[in-house]
C-alpha cells in the first residue's frame, strides 16, 4: 500500500527521462566535434571542446554573459535592500494599507512578463530612458523582489518572538536586537532569497526582450535572438554554459537553505 | 467460548521483536485494556487486529473465524483512530454514513442508523457540520459513532483519550464506558494511562516489551501485581529489596535495612532474596507504641484531596500517600510513626535486568 | 518591567510606512505607473509616418476582437493553454502522487530532479526541445536510424504543447505534492477499515482532499501557459503565433504600439480573471472543509 507497483515505477520513469531529456541532450551536443547538430562519439567523429571555445571567441555573446551577471548580481542585491524591510513590516505589524501594500509588492508574480515587459518599455520610451542600464537593473529588480520576499516573510513569521523579548528583557535596545538576534535568525531566508533573485535575473528573458537594447543585451536574449536565425552547435554549448551556473547557483541554494524548501517551501 | 483470540501472536522488524507469543482471549462484550509504556507493543498489537501491519507468526480468531491474514478492508471492525482520521471533505453526517455506504445499505436505513448514532454519542444536531469545525471531543464522538454505526463485532479504540485535556479526558472515559455497556460490543483499547485502563476496563492487560506481563481484572491487578515492573506502572509502589529471615507456615519475615518485614501468602524459603512492595495508600500514621517504622520527614506535595509524603528511614525512602481530612499536615523534618494492615504487604518478583526499574524515589 | 521599557516594546506608528517606503516607491513607480501609461498606450492611434497619435478611443480593442487574424491567435492560445493545462494535470498529479509514495530519500531526490529544470532559463529548455524536434534533429535522427521516414514535429502546435508541458509540468507538481502532505495518512486507513476498496479510497477520500491542489496548477499552468513568449517564439515558427508572440510583432516589427498595447492589456485582464477565479471558488468551497 505504501510503495509504488511497477506500472506507477515505469510511468514515474518515462516523467523524469521526459523531463530531463532536453536539458542532458544539450548538454551532450555541446561536446560534438562535427559542424551540424549531432551527438559527440556519434559517426566515428570524437567529442571535442570547440563550440565553447566558439563561444568564448564569441565577443556579442560576451558581452552578453558579462551583462548578465553585473544585472543579476546589481538586481539581486537591490531586491535584498528593498524587500528586507519591507518583510520585516509586513510580517510584524498590522496596519492599515497591509494587504495591500502586500497585494502590490507580490504583483509581478501575477502579471505577465510579456506585460511588464511591454509597460517598461512604454514608460521608458516616454522618460526618455530607454537604453539605460541602471534603469534594466531596476526593471529586474521589480519582477525578481517577489521571490525574495516571500522568502523573507516566511523567515521573518518563523521567528520565535520570545528569543527577541529575552534578548530586550536583558537590556538590548532595538537595534541590538535586530542586528544580534532577529537578522542571524533570518540570514538564511534573506541569502537563500539573493540566490534565488539571481537565478531568476540571470534566466529572465520575456521582460528583457523589451527593455534591453544591443548596448544592455542580457545572455538569454542574444541566445533567443540567435536561435531564431539558426539552430548550431554553438547555442548548445551557450545552454550548456547558462545549465551549468544555474546548477552552480543551485548547489549554494541548498548549502544556505535547502533547494527542496526553495522549490517546494517546505522540507521534504 | 471466546469471541476473540489472539493465539502465539508476534511481530519482527528485522532484529527487534515488537511483540512476542501474545495470547489473549476476550469474552463477547467485554472491555479490554492494553496497558503498558511506550514501545511496549501495545499498539502493534492492535495494529495487528486492525490488519494495518502484518503479523510475523500466530494467529487472530475472530469468532472461531482466522483472520489473521485477512486484509483490513474485510474485516469490517470498528476502528476509533488516535487522531480520529475524520473524512475532512464531508460532514458529520458523511462521515458516519461512509461505512454504510461501503456495505451497500439503503439511503433511508442508512439515514436511520447514521440518525441513531449521532444521538447515541450526543451529536444529533451536528450532522451538517465539518470535522474543521469541531472540538476535540466533538470529534472523537464523530469517529466512535462512525466505528459503531457498522454495529462491528468488535471495537478498536487506540489511545482514544490521550489528545483531550484533562478534564473532558475524565467525562469522556464514563460516558465511552456508558455507551459500550448499552450498545454491547466487544472493545480493545490501547492506553498508557494506568488510571484510565483500571477506571474502564473489565479487564487490563498490562504489557512489557512484547509480552503480555499480567492479565487480570482492574483491582486484582492492582493489589497483586506480579512483578515489581506492574507494581510500578499501575499505581505507585514502594519497593525494598531484602532477603527472606524466617517462615512460619505461609508467612515470611524479610530483612530490610535493620528491620524484618512481614509477608502473607508466599512460598518463599529461608535465605531467598525477594522485593516486597507495599502502596502509599496503605500506610498510615500512628502513635510511638503502634510504631512499625519510623521515619522523617523528607518532603511533602500537596494533591488537593490528599498528601503526598517522602519519607527517610531505615528501610530506605518511602512513599506515603494520607487522605487529607482537614488536621495538619506533617512537616518536614518531623519525625514520624508509621504503620500498615500485615495483609497489604506482598512479595514481587523484582523486575528482569532488561526492564527499567524506577526506585520508589519521586 | 519599567514603564520605559514596555514602551519601547511597542514600535511607533510610523514605522511600518517607513520600512515598506522603498519598496512602495518602486512598485509604484514601476509597476502602477507602467501599467496606466501602457493602459492610455492601448487607446492611441498609430500612423507610419507620424508614429504615435495621442487620441484616445478603443478603435484597437474593436480591430482585436473583431479582425479574424487576432481572433483565431485568441483562440489557438486558449486552446494551447487548456491543451497544455490537461496534460499537466494528467502526467503532474499522478507523478506527483507516485512521489509522495516513495522512500525519503528517493522522494526528496526526485522531487529535485523534477522540478530543478524550473531554475533553468526557458531559452535554453526551449532550444533543448527545438533541437530534439527539428527536421534533422535528434528524434528525426533516430527515427531514421530505425528505417522510418522524418516526422515535422517543429513549427507544429504539438511542438508548443510538448515543450510547454516540460515547462509547466513543476507548476502542477507543488501544489498537487504540497495537498498530498497535508494528508493525514490515518484517514486512509480509516476509510479501508469501514470496508472500501482501494480505488474507492483513492476517488472518495484521496481525490477530493488534492482537488484544490489541482485547480491552484491547473491555473497557474493555465496563465504561464497563456502568456508564454519563448517557447511558440521558438518552435512556432513565423506562422504559429500566441498572443505573446504577436505583442512582439506589433512592438518590435510593425511598431504599431497601441495595438501591441491593447492585446498585452487583453492577456492581463484575461489573467487577472483566472486568480480572481481561483480566490473565489477556494474561499467559498474549501474554506469550510480544508480552512
Amino acid at each position: 500500500m505504501r510503495s509504488n507497483g511497477p506500472i506507477a515505477l515505469l510511468f514515474h520513469t518515462l516523467v523524469v527521462t521526459f523531463v530531463l531529456a532536453p536539458l542532458v541532450l544539450v548538454c551532450l551536443v555541446a561536446f560534438t566535434a562535427q559542424d551540424t547538430l549531432s551527438l559527440p562519439f556519434a559517426g566515428g567523429y570524437g567529442a571535442s571542446l570547440r563550440w565553447f571555445k566558439a563561444v568564448f571567441e564569441h565577443p556579442d555573446f560576451l558581452q552578453s554573459f558579462y551583462n548578465s551577471l553585473l544585472l543579476a548580481l546589481m538586481s539581486a542585491t537591490l531586491s535584498v535592500c528593498i524587500a528586507l524591510p519591507a518583510g520585516l513590516a509586513l510580517g510584524r505589524y498590522r496596519f492599515p494599507g497591509r494587504d495591500a501594500l502586500n497585494g502590490l509588492f507580490l504583483s509581478p508574480l501575477i502579471i505577465p512578463s510579456l506585460v511588464l515587459g511591454v509597460a517598461f518599455m512604454r514608460m521608458f520610451s516616454v522618460m526618455g530612458i530607454t537604453g539605460s542600464f541602471f534603469w534594466l537593473v531596476v526593471a529586474h529588480t521589480v519582477v525578481i523582489t517577489p521571490y525574495v520576499l516571500r522568502m523573507v516573510l516566511s523567515a521573518v513569521m518563523g521567528i520565535d518572538r520570545s528569543s527577541e523579548q529575552a534578548a530586550q528583557s536583558l537590556g538590548a535596545g532595538p537595534w541590538t536586537v535586530f542586528r544580534r538576534i532577529t537578522l542571524p535568525a533570518i540570514l538564511p531566508g534573506l541569502s537563500g532569497g539573493w540566490m534565488l533573485a539571481f537565478i531568476n535575473s540571470f534566466d529572465e528573458l520575456t521582460m528583457s526582450i523589451f527593455v534591453t537594447t544591443p548596448a544592455t543585451v542580457t545572455l538569454p536574449v542574444r541566445m533567443y535572438m540567435y536561435a531564431t536565425e539558426s539552430i548550431d552547435p554553438m547555442m548548445a554549448s551557450v545552454s550548456a554554459l547558462m545549465i551549468l551556473i544555474t546548477g552552480g547557483a543551485m548547489l549554494v541554494l541548498d548549502r544556505i537553505y535547502g533547494l527542496d524548501r526553495i522549490l517546494i517551501g517546505e522540507r521534504v | 467460548m471466546s469471541f476473540l483470540k489472539l493465539e502465539n501472536l508476534s511481530k519482527r522488524y528485522g532484529d527487534f521483536t515488537a511483540v512476542e507469543n501474545l495470547d489473549l482471549t476476550v469474552e463477547k462484550g467485554e472491555f479490554v485494556s492494553l496497558l503498558g509504556p511506550s514501545g511496549c507493543g501495545k499498539t502493534t498489537t492492535l495494529q495487528m487486529i486492525a490488519g494495518f501491519v502484518e503479523a510475523s507468526a500466530g494467529r487472530i480468531l475472530l469468532n472461531g473465524r482466522d483472520i489473521t491474514n485477512e486484509k483490513p478492508n474485510r474485516r469490517g471492525l470498528g476502528i476509533v483512530f488516535q487522531s480520529y482520521a475524520l473524512f475532512p471533505h464531508m460532514t458529520v453526517a458523511d462521515n458516519v454514513k461512509f461505512g454504510l455506504e461501503m456495505r451497500k445499505v439503503g439511503a433511508a436505513e442508512s439515514a436511520e442508523r447514521v440518525k441513531q448514532a449521532l444521538a447515541l454519542v450526543h451529536l444529533d444536531k451536528f450532522g451538517h457540520r465539518y470535522p474543521r469545525e469541531l472540538s476535540g471531543g466533538q470529534r472523537q464522538r464523530v469517529a466512535l459513532a462512525r466505528a459503531l454505526v457498522i454495529q462491528p463485532p468488535i471495537l478498536l479504540l487506540d489511545e482514544p483519550m490521550s489528545n483531550l485535556d484533562a478534564k473532558l479526558r475524565e467525562e469522556m472515559q464514563i460516558e465511552l464506558r456508558e455507551i459500550q455497556r448499552k450498545v454491547g460490543t466487544t472493545t480493545i483499547m490501547v492506553t498508557h494511562d494506568q488510571s484510565e485502563a483500571l477506571s474502564m476496563s473489565d479487564r487490563v492487560v498490562v504489557m512489557e516489551a512484547g509480552h503480555a506481563v499480567q492479565v487480570g481484572k482492574p483491582l486484582e491487578t492492582y493489589e497483586n501485581p506480579v512483578n515489581a515492573f506492574v507494581s510500578q506502572f499501575v499505581g505507585k509502589a514502594n519497593l525494598l529489596p531484602g532477603t527472606v529471615e524466617w517462615v512460619r507456615d505461609d508467612t515470611a519475615g524479610v530483612r530490610v535495612g535493620n528491620h524484618v518485614l512481614e509477608v502473607q501468602g508466599t512460598a518463599l524459603a529461608v535465605g531467598e532474596q525477594t522485593t516486597l512492595c507495599i502502596r502509599p495508600e496503605k500506610i498510615e500514621c500512628c502513635t510511638e507504641a503502634e510504631e512499625q517504622l519510623g521515619g522523617v520527614v523528607a518532603s511533602s506535595f500537596f494533591l488537593g484531596n490528599q498528601w503526598l509524603y517522602r519519607f527517610e528511614t531505615d528501610c530506605g525512602d518511602i512513599l506515603v500517600i494520607l487522605k487529607n481530612n482537614g488536621q495538619t499536615s506533617c512537616q518536614p523534618g518531623q519525625r514520624v510513626s508509621l504503620r500498615w494492615p500485615t495483609s497489604a504487604m506482598r512479595a514481587v518478583e523484582p523486575a528482569p535486568e532488561s526492564a527499567s526499574l524506577r526506585s520508589a524515589h519521586v | 518591567m519599567s514603564d520605559r521599557a514596555a514602551s519601547s516594546l511597542k514600535p511607533k506608528r510610523s514605522l511600518p510606512y517607513l520600512l515598506t517606503a522603498p519598496a512602495t516607491l518602486l512598485f509604484v513607480t514601476m509597476v502602477l505607473v507602467p501599467l496606466l501609461l501602457t493602459a492610455l498606450l492601448a487607446l492611441n492611434s498609430y500612423d507610419d509616418s507620424v508614429g504615435i497619435k495621442s487620441t484616445y478611443d478603443l478603435h484597437n480593442y474593436l480591430a482585436i476582437f473583431g479582425d479574424d487574424y487576432y481572433l483565431r491567435i485568441f483562440w489557438r492560445t486558449f486552446w494551447i493553454a487548456g491543451l497544455t493545462t490537461l496534460i499537466c494535470v494528467i502526467v503532474g498529479a499522478p507523478e506527483a502522487y507516485v512521489l509522495s509514495r516513495m522512500s525519503r530519500k528517493w522522494r526528496a531526490f526526485f522531487l529535485i530532479v523534477i522540478l530543478a529544470p524550473l531554475l533553468v532559463s526557458v531559452v535554453v529548455r526551449a532550444f533543448g526541445w527545438s533541437m530534439l524536434l527539428s527536421a534533422d534533429g535528434l528524434i528525426n535522427h533516430a527515427l531514421q536510424a530505425l528505417g522510418m521516414a522524418p516526422v515535422k514535429m517543429l513549427y507544429t502546435s504539438g511542438a508548443i504543447v510538448v515543450a510547454l508541458v516540460h515547462v509547466m509540468l513543476p507548476f502542477m507538481v507543488i501544489p498537487v505534492w504540497t495537498a498530498l502532505q497535508r494528508l493525514d495518512p490515518t484517514v486512509e486507513h480509516a476509510a479501508l477499515s469501514l470496508n472500501a476498496s482501494q480505488a474507492t479510497v483513492l476517488r472518495r477520500i484521496l481525490l477530493p482532499q488534492v482537488a484544490p491542489g489541482v485547480l491552484s496548477g491547473s491555473l497557474i499552468v493555465f496563465g504561464l501557459s497563456a502568456s508564454a513568449f519563448a517557447i511558440p517564439g521558438l518552435l512556432g515558427g513565423r506562422r504559429l503565433k500566441m498572443v505573446a508572440t504577436t505583442v512582439y510583432d506589433e512592438f518590435l516589427g510593425s511598431l504599431n504600439w497601441p495595438l501591441g498595447a491593447s492585446i498585452a492589456i487583453v492577456l492581463l485582464v484575461a489573467n487577472l480573471i483566472i486568480m480572481m477565479t481561483y480566490n473565489r471558488i477556494l474561499e467559498r468551497r474549501y474554506s469550510k472543509t480544508l480552512g
